[in-house]
């Protein structure tokens, strides 16, 4: 591969993502990395060690916590966090909640996934974060492929997608005002298998719940939803065992599983690869709320 | 696999959304979640085809006016190559998202609606991809169907555009005759022209040779971050991160520092992966030299033998991108070039220039909005450059409004005065 001077696809992407995580913490004061233990912020926690490597990652992490989780993503994330040595930062919903800040959602479909806005832009006051390394793709929905690298949020944390910056060559501008910060997205240009090739080629270390295993589910809204403490089920959803795996982790009362077999990760790329439904559309209620439900959230200062 | 980056330039009607939505679908890139919901949108509008351009139309703001309001990234690949499409609309107004979309793009498809002809836009945008040195365009002669697939339609207006890119510096030019909307010639091969004997637009995007196009010659490697572990293991560890802008490095290379000028050797390449034998643009990688020299993020490691250009006084072709104010002598503004930024002064305007007719207005005194002139800057530090035609990336920086902080120039650097 060398003598011809080529990158392949992959390692392209990389010294892309490791330059913009580079120069993100050369320019700004306070960034932190946001790291829900999802396989997207799983990856992009790993471009960070590599782009630093042999120093330690210049930045804590960030949990942005609804305490509905699934404990085997909580545990993991324990794990990386003793194994790395980084700071974790835990932005709490339930104190949001707490505190009066925001309201908790009622009945058999509430959800917190709404409430981690709250959460996150207090932290951000908090602690005077500048810049929030997000593990957000371009490849997953609509708003998101308009939206730059560098994300521009003002005070109030909301995106505008009509006042964003030119974004040329590779030159980042994160220049900004007090109070106002930046949402990097350093995988914005990767798509759901190259995360999934990655992860096979860098033998990344990720949560069980991403391969096939036997849990208690119901069906809901033609989506598989885990028996958690966190959410009542309605008249005629009757929990079922399933083998399933789930495609995306996020609160767990708004994260779907699939059914499947796939238990090894060259199995799951060939699920990913042969799928004809998208991952957030075959996974995620919060995006089924309205046809722009993720331009909506990201104007009110969602990721 | 290789990457290849691709801009896309069309106004509303030459049918660019149609052609990447067939692009997608018939690399079975689109999933039928997405399929379905287009469907069911174009059945409701009445539309006698699946409307493929809603897959690209993504937000409320777009949908509710029925245009496309920025850039948009779109991905698909088939077994040889991944595809990034920079999807930008080409309404005169939005030049700026042109530019932004070309920045980085290895190949750009000009849409041309076989109707029409060469209009006013379609030179607009082959001088935009020549301005910043797209290595290849292709234009995509589309609609074909309405006007019968006739040859002679195709070959008029292979000429006309032919004869206006001869006035500009474009290294490779490919016509296709296509129909996005039923497909012909964009991944198979169409029954409608036996006359024509190129590749589908397809094949061309997944056989263009690209990989000549970086500067493998000129070594350039700006220094981005300073890596100190300062740990008991790595106690003396010392390393230039960054992203190689141009040349090959490899250990045992004699380098210079600017601004600096001492020399010294490379004791190694790094990455987390293990050091390297060799590094080229864009690799990211962590530089160690031997001696203990002083160097800083903002610096630059060339050849003692091959040095870029060192100066404070620019010349460059600058297009401005901000509504709220226009670029005149004596503005102020900060810069960034490769990984250092600085502060410029504009010392004056040699010329504006008209982007349809290519015309140089020699007594222009501002450039607002969507406008490229000739300018002369000067810098409050020393920048390290080429030209752009040379590197891209070291001939390349942004101009940043100081009070708003918005991005507000593209400028190419033509050299030193």
């Amino acid at each position: 591969m060398a003598s011809t001077y080529r990158l392949s696809d992959l390692r392209a992407l990389e010294a892309e993502s490791i330059h913009i995580i580079r120069e993100v913490a050369a320019e700004f004061e306070r960034p932190v990395m946001i790291f829900s233990g999802g396989k997207d912020s799983i990856v992009m926690l790993h471009l960070a060690i590599k782009a630093f490597h042999p120093a330690k990652v210049p930045f804590p992490i960030m949990h942005v916590d609804t305490g509905h989780n699934f404990d085997e993503v909580i545990e993991y994330r324990d794990r990386r966090v003793a194994e790395t040595g980084l700071r974790l930062i835990v932005a709490s919903v339930q104190e949001a909640i707490d505190r009066g800040d925001v309201v908790e959602e009622t009945g058999p479909r509430a959800s917190r996934n709404g409430l981690q806005t709250s959460a996150l832009l207090h932290a951000i006051e908090e602690h005077r974060f500048d810049a929030l390394f997000g593990g957000a793709r371009r490849d997953e929905e609509k708003a998101r492929a308009k939206e730059r690298v560098y994300s521009f949020r003002d005070e109030f944390g909301q995106w505008g997608p009509k006042g964003q910056r030119p974004e040329l060559w590779n030159l980042y501008n994160g220049r900004h005002n007090i109070g106002e910060h930046f949402r990097i997205f350093p995988i914005s240009n990767w798509t759901e298998l190259d995360v999934w090739h990655y992860i096979r080629d860098e033998n990344i270390d990720l949560p069980s719940v991403y391969y096939s295993h036997q849990r208690q589910v119901f069906r809901r809204d033609g989506m598989w939803l885990a028996d958690t403490p966190f959410i009542n089920r309605m008249d005629g959803e009757n929990l079922e065992t399933h083998l399933v795996r789930f495609r995306t982790i996020g609160d767990a009362t708004c994260t779907g599983a699939v059914e499947s077999p796939a238990n090894t990760i060259d199995k799951v790329i060939d699920e990913v690869a042969s799928t004809r439904i998208t991952e957030r559309g075959a996974t995620r209620a919060d995006d089924r709320r309205t046809e722009a439900a993720m331009e909506d959230r990201k104007r009110e200062g969602y990721f | 696999m290789e990457l290849l980056r691709l801009a896309t330039a069309g106004s509303v009607d030459d049918g660019k959304s149609t052609l990447i939505g067939r692009l997608l679908y018939d690399s079975k890139s689109i999933f039928e979640d997405q399929m379905e919901s287009i469907e069911a949108t174009s059945a409701q509008r009445g539309e006698e085809y699946v409307n493929l351009a809603l897959l690209t139309d993504g937000l409320r703001a777009e949908r509710e006016q029925g245009i496309t309001i920025d850039v948009a990234h779109r991905y698909f690949s088939t077994p040889r190559r991944k595809f990034i499409i920079g999807d930008t609309p080409g309404h005169i107004q939005y030049t700026r998202n042109m530019v932004t979309g070309a920045s980085t793009a290895d190949l750009t498809i000009v849409l041309v609606d076989a109707r029409h002809g060469v209009i006013e836009q379609s030179r607009r945008h082959a001088f935009i991809a020549s301005l910043l040195r797209i290595p290849h365009i292709v234009v995509a002669i589309n609609k074909m169907d309405l006007v019968g697939w006739d040859q002679q339609v195709f070959e008029g207006i292979r000429q006309r555009f032919s004869d206006f890119a001869t006035k500009l510096d474009i290294s490779d030019l490919t016509f296709i005759p296509i129909s996005a909307l039923h497909g012909d010639n964009v991944v198979d091969r169409s029954v409608n022209s036996p006359w024509y004997q190129g590749s589908t637009l397809l094949h061309h995007l997944e056989e263009v040779h690209i990989s000549s196009d970086r500067n493998l010659v000129d070594v350039r490697f700006p220094v981005q971050y300073v890596i100190r572990p300062q740990s008991t293991q790595y106690h003396d560890y010392r390393g230039y991160a960054g992203t190689v802008a141009g040349g090959i490095l490899k250990p045992g290379d004699e380098v210079m520092v600017l601004p600096s000028g001492f020399t010294s050797r490379i004791a190694s390449i790094d990455t987390a992966d293990g050091p390297v034998a060799e590094a080229f643009a864009p690799m990211s990688v962590t530089i160690r030299i031997e001696d203990d020299i002083d160097v800083s993020r903002g610096d630059m490691l060339c050849r003692p033998n091959n040095k870029p250009q060192v100066g404070q006084d620019i010349e460059a072709m600058v297009c401005w991108m901000s509504d709220a104010t226009k670029l005149r002598p004596r503005s102020k503004l900060a810069l960034k070039h490769t990984t250092k930024w600085c502060r410029a002064l504009v010392q004056s305007l040699n010329y504006r220039l008209d982007i349809n007719t290519l015309h140089r207005e020699e007594g222009a005194t501002e450039l607002g909005l969507n406008e490229i002139g000739w300018v002369k800057l000067r810098t409050t530090q020393p920048l390290f450059f080429d030209e752009y035609r040379r590197n891209r990336r070291t001939g390349s920086f942004i101009l940043v409004d100081e009070v708003t902080n918005v991005t507000v120039g593209a400028c190419m650097i033509i050299g030193g005065h």
